[in-house]
C-alpha cells in the first residue's frame, strides 16, 4: 500500500478529457503520485502539486512546467528504468501509464538541493561564450581539468548504457493528401479531402485528436462528429501519437509513431515505435501555432507558464495550475485563459496587459477580473515556485507586488512553420500577428493557425478550403461542404511586445539559459547575424529548438541592430520538428541483421565438418576445417599440404559469375579487358585483367568461351557487383551499338576447385561424358560433363599452381557433386580446404588477390604488365600517364623471413636496416608448405633490383622488426609445369 | 528522397538506384590522347543548377537511366533511356 | 582589442560585460589589396591570418558572401586527426594537427581542441591489414598510432556491440592525439586574430567575377564593386567549381552533400571519437553533451546543404549496430554540408594556370581538421608563389599526370571516395 501525500484539490471535479474514475500510480524522483488515464506526466505532476521538475542547462535554476506540448523547454525528465530508461523526455508529451517511473535530470544531489546552482550565483562571470575567452592557461589543463568539469556539468539526462530491449519497425505509406495536425483546420481539411475521395492520412502527434478543440467544451460535439465522419471514410487513415518530423524532396515526409510508449512495455510482437516514410501527392500543414514567451526578469521561475498551457491544463486535464494567477499578455486570444482558470476554481486572476485598455480587457473587467492595462510584469519572485509577481505601469518606476502562485504569459502566437521552412517554402513577415507566415508551394499548403489564421471558426473555414484545394490538386472533385464550428473569431492583431527592460535575468531560451543580456553581448561583440548570435549564445539550439522564445531572441537582436525582426529573420529551423528516436529510424537493420548474410549451397556441410567461418564481404566462407584439438595453423598447413601432395577440394561458389551473350560479346570483352578474347577458341578459358578507366587494376578472373557468341566470366568475390555494373555501364552508355547482354549467375552455379596431383584420378572416378586426360581436357580447357548424375561444367584452371579442375554445377546439385568428389578422393587422401589454405597456396604461387589489387596498383605494379594488348581497352590511355609508368613505383615481390620461424605480418613496411623510410609494404603473408616458414607478397620500390636483398619488415605498432629476404613472388613452380601436367 | 521515373519501370524510389555521375561526358576515341581521357575521367562542369546524370536502376531493371535533375532544389525535370537526348530547362 | 583571459572576464563582469568590443572590425572594402582571399570560412580566414603572421603581408581582405564561418566550417562533425596512409597526406595533416595543438594560445581564443583520441574500428582481416599498413606508415614518420586488439577496444569503449554484431569488432587503430574542436570558434578565432593583424574581413561581399589581364589576375568583381588585387586566393569549399569557373577553370571536382546529426544533450557517454568499420558511421560527444555523428555522402551531386532520408536510415542503422545503447536516444537535428569531392579524395592547395590566382579546395571530408594547416600552406603558396613541400603534391596536374593521392584506392568516383 502506497501512502499518498494529502494535497489541496488541484483537480477539477468534472470536465476535460481525463477519466477520473480510474487512477494510475506513478513515481517521480522516487515518490509515488496518482493521476488518471488521459493525463500527461505534466498534468499529473501539476495536479499533484509538483512545481519544480527540472534544472536548467547552464545555471541549474529550478524550473517548472512551462507548456502543455512538444514545445516544452523546461520540464525534461528521464522516463523508465534499466535498459528502458529514456532521458530528456518532455513531461508535457509523456502519456501517463500505471507504474510509470520518472526522474528529474541535471541536478546533484537532488532536485530541491542542486549544488550546481552555484553557477547561477557566478552567472555574471559566465556570459554567453565565456568559454571562448578563458580556460586556455595552462594549455595542458583543458583536457585534464577544465573540459572534464564542463562535460560533467553540461549535458542533460543520463543515457542507459544497456542495449535497447525494444524493437522498431519501418513502414512506407502513400497517399493523395497528407494532413499534418488534427486541430480544427486539420480535421476540416482531412474530412474535405476524404469526402472528395482522396486517400488521406491525418497525422496527429498527440494521443487525442482535436488540438485546440480539446480545450473548447462548446465544440466537443463538432469534434466528435468530425472524428466519426473520418472514421466512416475507408479512404482516410487517422494516426495518433505520430509526429511528422521532417519534410523532404518531392513530398516525402518522415514521421514517428509512438506505438507503445504509453504502455509499461510494448505488448508481444508490437514495436515500441514505428518510423513512417510518407509519399504524399499533396500536403496540408495544419500544425497550428506556438505561443511565445515574453522576456522579463524571472520569466523562468517555477509557476510561470504560457497562458495557453494554463488554459489547456484547466480545460483538457481539469488541473488548476495555480489559484491566484496573473495573466501577462499582449493579445486578445490569451484572455481566453481567464474563463478557463475561473471555471477551474481559481480564486483570482489579475491581468497585466501592456496595451492600452481594449475591448477584450474591458470585457474581462466586466466579468470581474482585475485588469491592469498599460502595465508590464517586471519580475517573478520565488525560487521553488512563484509567490509574488512584480508589476508596474509602463513608463513608471514604481513597481508593486501582486500575490500570486501562477504567472501566465503570452506574447502572441506564431505559426508553427518548422515543416514549411524545411521544405524551403518562402516565408513572409506578417505585421498583424508579428510573426513569419508560410506561403504555399507546389503540392503543399498551410492551413489554419499554421498560416496565421487564428480562431476556431476561421481556422475551420481555412482548413476546409485547404482540404478541398488539396483534393482537387490531386484530381478529386470537392463534395458539398459540411457544417463547421461557428463563433466569433478573436482579433488576432498583436502589439509586438518582446521584452520588459528591468533588472534581472530575462530569458529568451529557457533550456539553454540564454538571456536578453547574452543576445546584446553577442551583438556588441559583432555576432550580429542571427546565425552568429544563435551559435555564440546557443539560443534556440536546445531540444525545443526555440519554439517559444526563438523569435523573441531575434527581436532583441533586431532592436540592438536597429532593424526590424522581418529583416533580421529567425534562427533557422533544421530538421527535426521534434527529436526523433534513433532506434526507430534504424528499424530492424541492427545487430546481426545489420546486413544480410550470404551462404553458399555447401554452407551446412562446411558447418557440419567443423569449419571456422570468416567474413568475405557479405559471404561467410570456411576459413579452415580444424580437427578436434588441432590448432588453426596446423589445420591450414594440413589442408595446404593435401593440395600440394595429394588432392584437395575447395568451395569457390562465392566467385562472381556473369553470363555474357550476343553477337558482339567477344568485341565487347576485348574492349573491357586488357587482353584479347575474340581469339579465344570455343571450349577454352583465359585469365583476364580488367582496368578502371583511370588505368588502375579493377579486377581479374577467368573467362571461358562456351560458343562463338557466349562467354562465361568469373570475377573475384569482392568485385562481382562492381564488374557487373562496369559491364552494363559500358554496354548501355558507351557502346550501345554492340549486341551484348549480361546476366549475373553467381547464385545459380555452385563451383568447387579440385586441386592437387591426384585431382585427375579423383575426378576420373566420378565424371562421365568427358575425357579429362591432358589430351582430352588440356590446361585452360572447358567442357560439359555429368558427375554423379548431375550436369557439370569442368574448367581446367588453377589458382593453387597445382593440376586443378574447377567443377561448376547448377546450385541445387552442389551437395551431391561435392560429396561424390569427396568419396572418390578418399583413397587419395582428399581434404576439403578453406580460404586460409587457398590463400597459402596462391601466395606460394605468387598469384595476386584483393590485398594486391586494392585499387592503388597498375598491371605493371603487380607484375602483369605483359597482359596489355595493342588495341583499345578501358584504362589503356590513362595507364600510360607518367605517374603510372614511373619506374620508382612499388612492384610485386616475394618476402620470406630469414629466421623461418619469425612471423611476418601484412601491413608491415619494408625498410633498410636502421632506416625509417618506407620502401614498400607487405600485402599478404602465410606460413608455407613448400618453401617453409613465413612468406609473403609485398609491394616494393626497386622490385627486381632488390631480389636477393635483405630488408627489415618493420611493424612499429607492435615494436617488431623482422629481417626478410626479397625474392620473386613465385615461390612454387615458377615454370608453371604442374598446372599443365 | 528522390523519386525517379524509370523509362522501363515507371516511378521508383531513390533507394532502388545507384548514382553514376555526369552523363554529359563522352568517352573519347581510343587514340584521342591522355588530355582527352583526362577530361573524360576527371574534369566536371559540376553545375549548381540543372545536371544531366546517370542513375543505375540497380535494384530494378539494371538499366542506366538518364536524369535531368537540379543540384540545388533536387527537382527532376525529366528522365530518359541511355540514348535519349533530354531537354535541360533554362535556369 | 581586448585580450581574452580569465582576469579579463572577471573585470568585464563587474562592468556588466559592457566593455567587450567587437571580436573583429566591420570595414568597408578598400579599392585595392595586395592579396584577396575569396571565402570567409575557416580556411580563408586561416590563410589571411598566416599571410599576416608568417609572411608579414597584412594588406589582405577576406571576402565572404554571407556571414563568416557558416559554410562547411559551421556544418561539420568537428573531428581533428592526422591518421592518413599516404605520406603526402600524413605529413600535411600532421602539421595541421601540430598547429591545432597550439592554436588556443596562438589565437587567444579557446577553440576547445580536445584530444580525446580517434579510434577506427576494424572488423575483418583485410581491414586489419589496411589499418596496420596505415598505422605503421604513421609511426614511421613520427605520428602517434596504436593498434588495439578487441579487448583493448572493449576497455576503451565498453558500449560497443561485442556480443551480437553482424561484423564483430576485431580491434582498432587509435590516434590518441586526434579529437574534436569547437567548429564555430575556429572561424571566429582566426577572424579575430587576423583582424588584429590588420586583415580586413568583409562580410556580405560576394565575388561575382575574377578580373584578368593577359593571363594574370588583377582583382575581383563583387556585389560591393570591383576590388583590385595583386594576388587572389580561392578558399570557397562548397563552391569551388563555380568560383574557379569565373576564371575559366574546369576542375576535377564534384560537389556532394554529406549529412550530419546531433542528439539531445546527455551526460558523458562516449569519451572518444569512434568510427565504425562495418558501415559508414562516426560519433563523438560535444562538450555540451550532444552526440555528434555522421556517415557517408548521400551520393549524388548536390549543392543543397540537405540530404534525403535514405542515407539517414543507413547512418542510424550503423549507429545502433555499432553501439546498441544509442537506440533509445533522440536525435535533435540533422543538417547537410556541401563537400567538394576531388576525384582521388585528396585536396588541392596550388597555383592555377592563371598567374596570381591560387586554389584551395577539394577538401572532401578532410576540411575541418585541415583548417590551420591548409591556411598555413596556402599562405605560403600565395606569399612565395610556390608551394611548401607539405602541399607540393596537392596540385591539379596530379590528375593529368597520374600521381594520385587515393587513400583507399576507390578510383575516380567522387561519390564513392
Amino acid at each position: 500500500m502506497i501512502e499518498l501525500p494529502r494535497r489541496p484539490r488541484l483537480r477539477t471535479r468534472k470536465g476535460g478529457h481525463v477519466d477520473r474514475d480510474r487512477s494510475l500510480t506513478f513515481r517521480f524522483d522516487g515518490r509515488a503520485y496518482q493521476g488518471h488515464p488521459g493525463d500527461t506526466l505534466a498534468s499529473a505532476l501539476l495536479a499533484a502539486g509538483v512545481r519544480i521538475v527540472g534544472r536548467s542547462f547552464k545555471y541549474h535554476r529550478p524550473r517548472g512546467i512551462y507548456t502543455a506540448g512538444p514545445e516544452e523547454p523546461n520540464a525534461l525528465a528521464g522516463i523508465g528504468t534499466g535498459a528502458r530508461a529514456t532521458p530528456n523526455s518532455k513531461v508535457t508529451t509523456v502519456e501517463l501509464h500505471d507504474g510509470l517511473v520518472a526522474r528529474s535530470q541535471n541536478r546533484w544531489p537532488s532536485l530541491a538541493l542542486d549544488l550546481m546552482c552555484v553557477n547561477s550565483a557566478l552567472s555574471r562571470f559566465l556570459p554567453a561564450g565565456f568559454y571562448y575567452k578563458t580556460f586556455m592557461w595552462p594549455a595542458a589543463f583543458w583536457e585534464k581539468v577544465y573540459e572534464p568539469a564542463i562535460r560533467r556539468a553540461a549535458g542533460l539526462g543520463r543515457a542507459s548504457a544497456l542495449p535497447d530491449p525494444d524493437h522498431y519497425e519501418a513502414c512506407h505509406a502513400h497517399c493523395d493528401v497528407l494532413v499534418v495536425g488534427s486541430g480544427v483546420a486539420g480535421l476540416a481539411a482531412a474530412r474535405a479531402a476524404g469526402e472528395a475521395g482522396a486517400r488521406v492520412i491525418l497525422a496527429e502527434q498527440d494521443f487525442l485528436a482535436g488540438g485546440g478543440l480539446l480545450c473548447e467544451p462548446g465544440q466537443e460535439a463538432w469534434r466528435q462528429e468530425a472524428l466519426a465522419a473520418l472514421a466512416a471514410l475507408p479512404n482516410v487513415t487517422t494516426t495518433l501519437r505520430t509526429t511528422v518530423f521532417g519534410y523532404y524532396e518531392q513530398n516525402m515526409l518522415g514521421a514517428l509513431e509512438r506505438v507503445a510508449d504509453h504502455l509499461p512495455v510494448p505488448p508481444a510482437h508490437q514495436p515500441r515505435q514505428r518510423y513512417w516514410t510518407i509519399r504524399a501527392g499533396e500536403v496540408v500543414l495544419a500544425t497550428g501555432a506556438d505561443e511565445r514567451l515574453i522576456a522579463f526578469p524571472g520569466n523562468d521561475r517555477p509557476g510561470v507558464m504560457l497562458a495557453g498551457a494554463a488554459r489547456t491544463y484547466a480545460r483538457r486535464f481539469g488541473v488548476l495550475a495555480g489559484s491566484r494567477a496573473v495573466l501577462f499578455a499582449n493579445n486578445d486570444e490569451a484572455y481566453g485563459t481567464l474563463a478557463a482558470l475561473a471555471e477551474a476554481g481559481a480564486e483570482r486572476v489579475t491581468v497585466v496587459d501592456p496595451r492600452p485598455l481594449g475591448p477584450a480587457a474591458a470585457a474581462a473587467r466586466r466579468q470581474g477580473f482585475e485588469v491592469l492595462a498599460g502595465h508590464e510584469v517586471t519580475g517573478g519572485h520565488g525560487g521553488r515556485g512563484i509567490y509574488s509577481v512584480e508589476a508596474r505601469a509602463i513608463g513608471s518606476a514604481g513597481a508593486f507586488q501582486i500575490d500570486a502562485d501562477l504567472l501566465c504569459v503570452s506574447g502572441g502566437y506564431g505559426p508553427a512553420i518548422q515543416l514549411a521552412s524545411q521544405s524551403r517554402t518562402a516565408m513572409r513577415w506578417d505585421d498583424r500577428i508579428a510573426a513569419f507566415v508560410p506561403g504555399d508551394a507546389p503540392g503543399q499548403r498551410s492551413a489554419g493557425g499554421a498560416r496565421g489564421c487564428f480562431g476556431i471558426a476561421a481556422a475551420a473555414r481555412d482548413g476546409l478550403a485547404a482540404g478541398q484545394a488539396a483534393a482537387s490538386a490531386a484530381g478529386f472533385a470537392a463534395k458539398a461542404a459540411f457544417a463547421l464550428p461557428e463563433g466569433d473569431d478573436p482579433d488576432a492583431t498583436v502589439a509586438p511586445f518582446w521584452e520588459v527592460r528591468a533588472r534581472g535575468k530575462s530569458f529568451v531560451d529557457l533550456q539553454h539559459d540564454v538571456t536578453t543580456a547574452d543576445i546584446r553581448l553577442a551583438h556588441r561583440e559583432g555576432y550580429r547575424h542571427i546565425e552568429h548570435a544563435k551559435r555564440y549564445t546557443t539560443h534556440a539550439m536546445a531540444t525545443d529548438q526555440g519554439k517559444t522564445g526563438g523569435l523573441v531572441g531575434a527581436a532583441v537582436l533586431a532592436e540592438a541592430r536597429g532593424e526590424t525582426v522581418a529583416v533580421v529573420g529567425m534562427p533557422t529551423y533544421r530538421p527535426y520538428v521534434s527529436p526523433v528516436t534513433w532506434g526507430a529510424v534504424a528499424g530492424h537493420h541492427r545487430g546481426r541483421a545489420f546486413a544480410p548474410i550470404r551462404r553458399t549451397m555447401l554452407h551446412d556441410w562446411h558447418a557440419r565438418r567443423g569449419a571456422e567461418f570468416m567474413e568475405a564481404g557479405l559471404w561467410l566462407r570456411p576459413a579452415f576445417y580444424a580437427r578436434p584439438g588441432e590448432a588453426p595453423w596446423d589445420a591450414i598447413l594440413r589442408e595446404g599440404r593435401a593440395v600440394r601432395q595429394a588432392v584437395g577440394i575447395c568451395d569457390v561458389s562465392t566467385l562472381g559469375k556473369i553470363d555474357v551473350q550476343g553477337s558482339d560479346a567477344a568485341t565487347f570483352l576485348d574492349r573491357l579487358y586488357t587482353n584479347t578474347f575474340s581469339t579465344l577458341p570455343v571450349g577454352k578459358a583465359r585469365y583476364g585483367l580488367m582496368l578502371r578507366e583511370d588505368g588502375m587494376v579493377m579486377d581479374d578472373g577467368t573467362t571461358s568461351r562456351l560458343a562463338p557468341d557466349h562467354f562465361f566470366v568469373t570475377t573475384t568475390t569482392a568485385n562481382a557487383g562492381r564488374v557487373m555494373e562496369h559491364m552494363e555501364f559500358h554496354a548501355q552508355t558507351v557502346w550501345p551499338e554492340l549486341d551484348v547482354q549480361f546476366a549475373s549467375v553467381t547464385d545459380q552455379w555452385a563451383s568447387m576447385s579440385v586441386a592437387g596431383p591426384e585431382a585427375r584420378r579423383t575426378l576420373a572416378k566420378v565424371i562421365a561424358g568427358l575425357d579429362i586426360s591432358d589430351a582430352g581436357l588440356p590446361f585452360m580447357g572447358v567442357a560439359d560433363a555429368t558427375l554423379a548424375g548431375c550436369p557439370v561444367r569442368v574448367f581446367r584452371i588453377s589458382f593453387s599452381g597445382e593440376l586443378a579442375f574447377e567443377v561448376a554445377t547448377p546450385a541445387g546439385y552442389a551437395l551431391a557433386v561435392w560429396e561424390a568428389i569427396l568419396a572418390a578422393g578418399a583413397e587419395f587422401g582428399i581434404e576439403p580446404y578453406g580460404v586460409e589454405a587457398l590463400g597459402l597456396l596462391r601466395i606460394e604461387k605468387g598469384h595476386v588477390a584483393g590485398a594486391e589489387l586494392n585499387g592503388q596498383t597498375t598491371m605493371r605494379d603487380v607484375g602483369l604488365g605483359k597482359m596489355a594488348k595493342k588495341g583499345d581497352f578501358v584504362g589503356k590511355v590513362l595507364a600510360g600517364r607518367p605517374g603510372l609508368t614511373d619506374p620508382a613505383r612499388p612492384r610485386l615481390v616475394g618476402v620470406r623471413a630469414v629466421d623461418r620461424e619469425r612471423q611476418i605480418r601484412p601491413g608491415a613496411h619494408l625498410v633498410e636496416p636502421g632506416s625509417d623510410r618506407s620502401l614498400g609494404w607487405i600485402t599478404s603473408v602465410t606460413r608455407s608448405v613448400e618453401p617453409g616458414g613465413w612468406i609473403g607478397l609485398a609491394m616494393l620500390s626497386g622490385d627486381a633490383d632488390r631480389h636477393g636483398q635483405r630488408l627489415v619488415a618493420a611493424f612499429p605498432l607492435m615494436n617488431e622488426a623482422v629481417e626478410v629476404e626479397i625474392s620473386s613472388p613465385h615461390f612454387v613452380d615458377p615454370e608453371n609445369a604442374r598446372v599443365r601436367s | 528522397m528522390h523519386r525517379i521515373d524509370c523509362p522501363w519501370c515507371g516511378p521508383r524510389d531513390e533507394a532502388e538506384f545507384a548514382y553514376r555521375g555526369d552523363a554529359t561526358v563522352r568517352r573519347p576515341a581510343h587514340d584521342a590522347g591522355i588530355d582527352a581521357f583526362y577530361d573524360y575521367v576527371y574534369t566536371r562542369a559540376n553545375p549548381r543548377g540543372w545536371h544531366t546524370e546517370w542513375w543505375h536502376h540497380a535494384g530494378g531493371c539494371r538499366q542506366f537511366v538518364k536524369v535531368v535533375r537540379h543540384t540545388m532544389t533536387h527537382e527532376i525535370a525529366g528522365t530518359g533511356k541511355a540514348g535519349d537526348s533530354l531537354p535541360v530547362p533554362a535556369e | 582589442m581586448t585580450r581574452y583571459s580569465a582576469f579579463g572576464l572577471l573585470t568585464k563582469a563587474l562592468g556588466g560585460h559592457a566593455g567587450w568590443g567587437r571580436a573583429w572590425r566591420d570595414p568597408a572594402p578598400k579599392p585595392s589589396y595586395d592579396v584577396i582571399i575569396i571565402g570567409g570560412g575557416g580556411h580563408g580566414l586561416a590563410s589571411a591570418y598566416y599571410l599576416a603572421k608568417e609572411h608579414g603581408i597584412t594588406n589582405v581582405a577576406v571576402l565572404e558572401k554571407g556571414p563568416i564561418g557558416l559554410g562547411n566550417t559551421g556544418r561539420n562533425t568537428t573531428i581533428v586527426r592526422s591518421n592518413y596512409l599516404l605520406p603526402e597526406n600524413n605529413h600535411f595533416y600532421e602539421w595541421s594537427l601540430k598547429l591545432w595543438e597550439g592554436l588556443e594560445q596562438d589565437l587567444n581564443f579557446n577553440v576547445m581542441m580536445s584530444q580525446r583520441g580517434v579510434l577506427n574500428l576494424f572488423h575483418s582481416d583485410a581491414q586489419k591489414h589496411a589499418a596496420a599498413r596505415r598505422g605503421n606508415s604513421m609511426r614511421l614518420i613520427g605520428v602517434d598510432a596504436e593498434l588495439l586488439d578487441r579487448e583493448q577496444v572493449r576497455a576503451m569503449v565498453p558500449l560497443l556491440d561485442f556480443d551480437n554484431a553482424r561484423f564483430p569488432v576485431m580491434g582498432g587503430l587509435l590516434q590518441r592525439r586526434g579529437g574534436t574542436a569547437r567548429h564555430d570558434a575556429v572561424a571566429w578565432g582566426f577572424a579575430r586574430a587576423a583582424d588584429r593583424l590588420g586583415v580586413d574581413i568583409i562580410q556580405h561581399c560576394e565575388v561575382t567575377g575574377i578580373r584578368r589581364e593577359g593571363g594574370r589576375v588583377t582583382g575581383v568583381e563583387t556585389t560591393r564593386g570591383p576590388i583590385a588585387a595583386g594576388k587572389v586566393g580561392m578558399a570557397v569549399a562548397g563552391n569551388t567549381s563555380r568560383v574557379a569557373a569565373m576564371a575559366g577553370l574546369r576542375l576535377p571536382i564534384e560537389s556532394h552533400v554529406l549529412q550530419a546529426f546531433v542528439t539531445e544533450g546527455l551526460k558523458p557517454l562516449v569519451d572518444t571519437v569512434v568510427t565504425f568499420g562495418a558501415g559508414h558511421f562516426y560519433i563523438s560527444q560535444s562538450d555540451k553533451g550532444g552526440l555528434v555523428f555522421g556517415g557517408d555522402l548521400d551520393g549524388y551531386n548536390s549543392y543543397a546543404q540537405r540530404g534525403t532520408l535514405q542515407m539517414v536510415e543507413h547512418v542510424f542503422a550503423a549507429g545502433v549496430s555499432m553501439m546498441p545503447c544509442l537506440s533509445r536516444l533522440r536525435v535533435l537535428r540533422q543538417w547537410g554540408g556541401v563537400m567538394d569531392m576531388t576525384m582521388d579524395g585528396s585536396p588541392l592547395i596550388c597555383r592555377t594556370p592563371v598567374e596570381g590566382l591560387y586554389l584551395n579546395g577539394g577538401w572532401c571530408y578532410g576540411g575541418f581538421k585541415a583548417t590551420p594547416g591548409s591556411g598555413w600552406c596556402f599562405a605560403h603558396t600565395i606569399a612565395k608563389d610556390e608551394p611548401h613541400r607539405l602541399n607540393a603534391s596537392m596540385t591539379i596536374e596530379r590528375f593529368r599526370d597520374g600521381r594520385l593521392m587515393d587513400e583507399r584506392g576507390v578510383g575516380p568516383w567522387p561519390w564513392a571516395q
